[in-house]
């Protein structure tokens, strides 16, 4: 068991604690949303739900639930203690505490300006003292993981470090830069203004300001989902990983061109100068580049593993891989919804498509299936595969465990589809109640029907879930096991040394410097040079 | 199964050499529409003071609406406000170029014609500008679609485009919506 068990179980169930509770209100949204009467229905109720779903599952159950798995990977990747648990304890208690704000503000009604803020609409302060202390508490989590893969290089010169602790130390550098537009809009416009020290906000600004964070942070969010797809679905279908060195590449591209592109969520703002959402689409394509390099590592090295199975021909090997193996069957279904997310990232990318489905429930639907979708599943099988090794335990049952990822990938489905299709011909985004008596949307009837069902089908997957891993805390003398110490996928060919360009962050962080500076400096001058008029302060508390 | 590391390589090579290769008609594809079809985003930065956009000038209240421009052209004129449109109907000439101007006073909104490619968020600050032509006629819905405040939900307006021969402006250019 690793020593940190505890951090990491803190971590992990806080995480998915603020799912469970999250889950419950998107099927009661999708349920107001519809055309059967919900309970509790009033606008008021609907957006203070939507800012509480959007937190929860954007910013409790990614962060946590990173943090918590960089510290096991940390751990059993570099087979040494972290460094500094005590630092880490105080972290997760800073962003427990940041929690509690964030949850105590919401539900009082005082901060329903959903997990996107919208300035000049301005919640109550400590609503984004709250936000603050858990990116904080992830700013030391990403110190103790650079300070860890540091420590590991210095006592072991010359070796690669291994490949999931790389990994996680690229999501680790690349959250510090990712959160530095939205620290930046808090702290200097956000707070101001919500304490009063301001009355009006350059909404251009923080607009530029939170599109640098935009769009990386679904990158922080989607790398543990590479991490397992990389290191731990080759090992589980018993292959090898098929190059090291192009999973290197693939994480470090991440770090790079996912960051000079955010603005392309505001391609329909009036504000930015027109060359730079230019400059920034052709990144947006770029970034689309890691992704199909993945596809192919993992498809190769699911191969490997058919193969030596004894899968024969063309696509026998696909039938030989052990898809009764949780880890397996997750990363065959989330690449699945990859196809679809990623379909429709494509035309949300394009400069002139963007028009047709800009804040319609298009742009709802691609997010929930690539992040609830593709990567949540992934944070369960993760789940899965680390929690006997938590907790000392043998799998209660591998069955209930398939049983859920499937009817996850199956609800998910059933919820977004529907989105994609009436997004394409027009639903607006953010909208508590829809008039279903007008001609235009009576149609729409079946169809949010329909997605209703797929989010009720969700929440139950979602409650068989949290019923697994709580499964492993009863204690149950037949559960108790030696368990075998984490393995991580061993590539086709060991031995050979990365590259010390892939061993490190030093040349890439100059790149992302210069990137950065190119994407942004001009945008962000733009509002200091053209001095738009300022917008009033809208306080959502009354006060 | 043994491939050798050069295999290795060897395949990822062609494999990255086809992905760049769609990447490239992408790009090309995206690039193409926008310069040869001006199928680009809404930009422009035009500033407007928020505080004084009801007082004087192009959006104060009789302003407002569809106006045929004395030097041509059919525009728009919108303020977008917590939480309605003003004004809540807009009549527009079938098959003719239009250019919506939007401006917020207060938060930030956004609009969008339903079924058509009229989509622009609305900053305060700046005005916002989408030329378009409506190629059917009827009528269109025209919702808020940014979040702006609790009233989000009830912020919507209609476009009404009538075939050219009833588009019928009076001697100041201006056209409304009859009722209902």
């Amino acid at each position: 068991m690793p020593s940190l068990s505890r951090l990491i179980l803190a971590h992990l169930w806080t995480a998915f604690a603020a799912f469970g509770g999250a889950i419950i209100l998107g099927l009661w949204q999708m349920w107001v949303r519809s055309p059967f009467a919900a309970p509790l229905s009033s606008s008021e109720n609907y957006f203070i739900s939507v800012t509480a779903h959007g937190s929860a599952m954007g910013y409790v159950l990614t962060t946590f639930f990173i943090m918590g798995f960089g510290y096991f990977v940390a751990e059993t990747a570099l087979k040494r203690p972290v460094p500094f648990p005590q630092l880490a304890w105080a972290a997760f208690y800073a962003g427990i505490a940041g929690v509690v704000l964030v949850v105590a503000t919401v539900i009082s009604g005082q901060a329903t300006v959903l997990f996107t803020f919208y300035p000049p609409l301005t919640a109550s302060p400590w609503f984004y003292v709250g936000l603050v202390l858990v990116v904080a508490s992830s700013w030391v989590w990403c110190v103790l993981m650079l300070v860890a893969m540091g420590q590991w290089k210095r006592e072991n010169p010359g070796k690669s470090v291994p490949l999931a602790m790389f990994a996680t130390a690229a999501n680790a550098v690349l959250w510090l830069w990712t959160t530095i537009g939205v620290a930046a809009e808090i702290v200097f416009v956000v707070l101001p203004a919500a304490f009063g020290v301001t009355d009006t906000v350059d909404v251009g600004l923080t607009r530029t300001l939170f599109s640098w964070t935009l769009h990386a942070i679904v990158y922080f969010w989607l790398l543990p989902a590479y991490i397992a797809f990389y290191t731990m679905a080759p090992q589980k279908a018993g292959g090898r990983l098929y190059s090291d060195t192009m999973a290197r590449i693939s994480f470090v591209s991440f770090l790079i061109y996912g960051l000079p592109v955010g603005l392309h969520h505001l391609f329909m703002d009036p504000h930015p100068p027109s060359g730079f959402k230019t400059v920034q689409m052709v990144f947006t394509v770029l970034v689309a580049v890691p992704t199909l390099l993945t596809v192919f590592t993992v498809c190769a090295s699911m191969e490997t593993a058919g193969r030596l199975r004894g899968g024969q021909g063309l696509l026998g090997w696909v039938g030989a891989l052990p898809w009764k193996e949780p880890m397996v069957l997750a990363t065959g279904l989330s690449f699945s919804m990859l196809w679809f997310g990623g379909f429709g990232g494509l035309i949300n990318m394009s400069y002139g498509m963007n028009a047709m489905i800009h804040n319609t429930s298009w742009v709802t639907a691609h997010f929930h299936m690539i992040f609830g979708g593709s990567v949540v599943i992934m944070y369960f099988a993760i789940a899965y595969e680390i929690w006997p090794k938590l907790t000392g335990r043998k799998t209660p049952s591998v069955a209930l465990q398939r049983v859920q990822l499937w009817s996850w990938a199956i609800g998910m489905m059933i919820l977004s589809l529907p989105w994609h299709v009436l997004g394409l011909f027009g639903q607006w985004r953010r909208v508590a109640q829809f008039d279903y008596s007008d001609p235009n949307i009576a149609w729409w009837s079946p169809w949010m029907a329909a997605s209703l069902l797929g989010g009720a089908i969700l929440v139950v997957s979602a409650a068989l879930f949290i019923c697994n891993i709580a499964r492993f805390h009863i204690d149950d003398k037949k559960l108790q096991a030696e368990t075998e110490p984490m393995r991580y996928a061993v590539s086709l060919h060991p031995g050979t040394a990365a590259p010390a360009a892939l061993n490190g962050f030093s040349l890439w962080n100059v790149l992302v410097l210069v990137l950065m500076t190119a994407a942004y400096a001009v945008p962000i001058a733009h509002s200091f040079v053209v001095k738009p008029p300022q917008a009033q302060v809208h306080r959502v508390n009354g006060q | 199964m043994a491939i050798s590391e050069t295999g290795v390589v060897q395949s990822e090579r062609r494999w990255a050499l086809a992905m760049a290769v769609v990447s490239v008609i992408f790009l090309t594809a995206i690039l193409y529409a926008a310069i040869a079809q001006h199928l680009s985003p809404p930009s422009n930065v035009e500033l407007i003071d928020p505080a004084t956009i009801h007082v004087s000038g192009e959006f104060a209240e009789d302003n407002l609406g569809t106006r045929l421009e004395p030097e041509g052209g059919v525009v728009i004129r919108l303020v977008t406000t917590q939480f309605s449109f003003v004004p809540s109907c807009v009549v527009v000439p079938q098959d003719a170029p239009v250019t919506f101007r939007v401006v917020s006073p207060d938060v930030i909104h956004g609009i969008m014609v339903v079924g058509t490619n009229v989509n622009t968020m609305i900053v305060p600050g700046y005005i916002s500008r989408v030329r378009t032509r409506f190629a059917e006629a009827g009528e269109k819905l025209m919702p808020c679609h940014e979040f702006c405040g609790l009233g989000h939900s009830q912020m919507i307006a209609k476009v009404r485009v009538v075939p050219v021969n009833e588009f019928k402006p009076d001697a100041d250019g201006r056209a409304h919506c009859a009722e209902p």
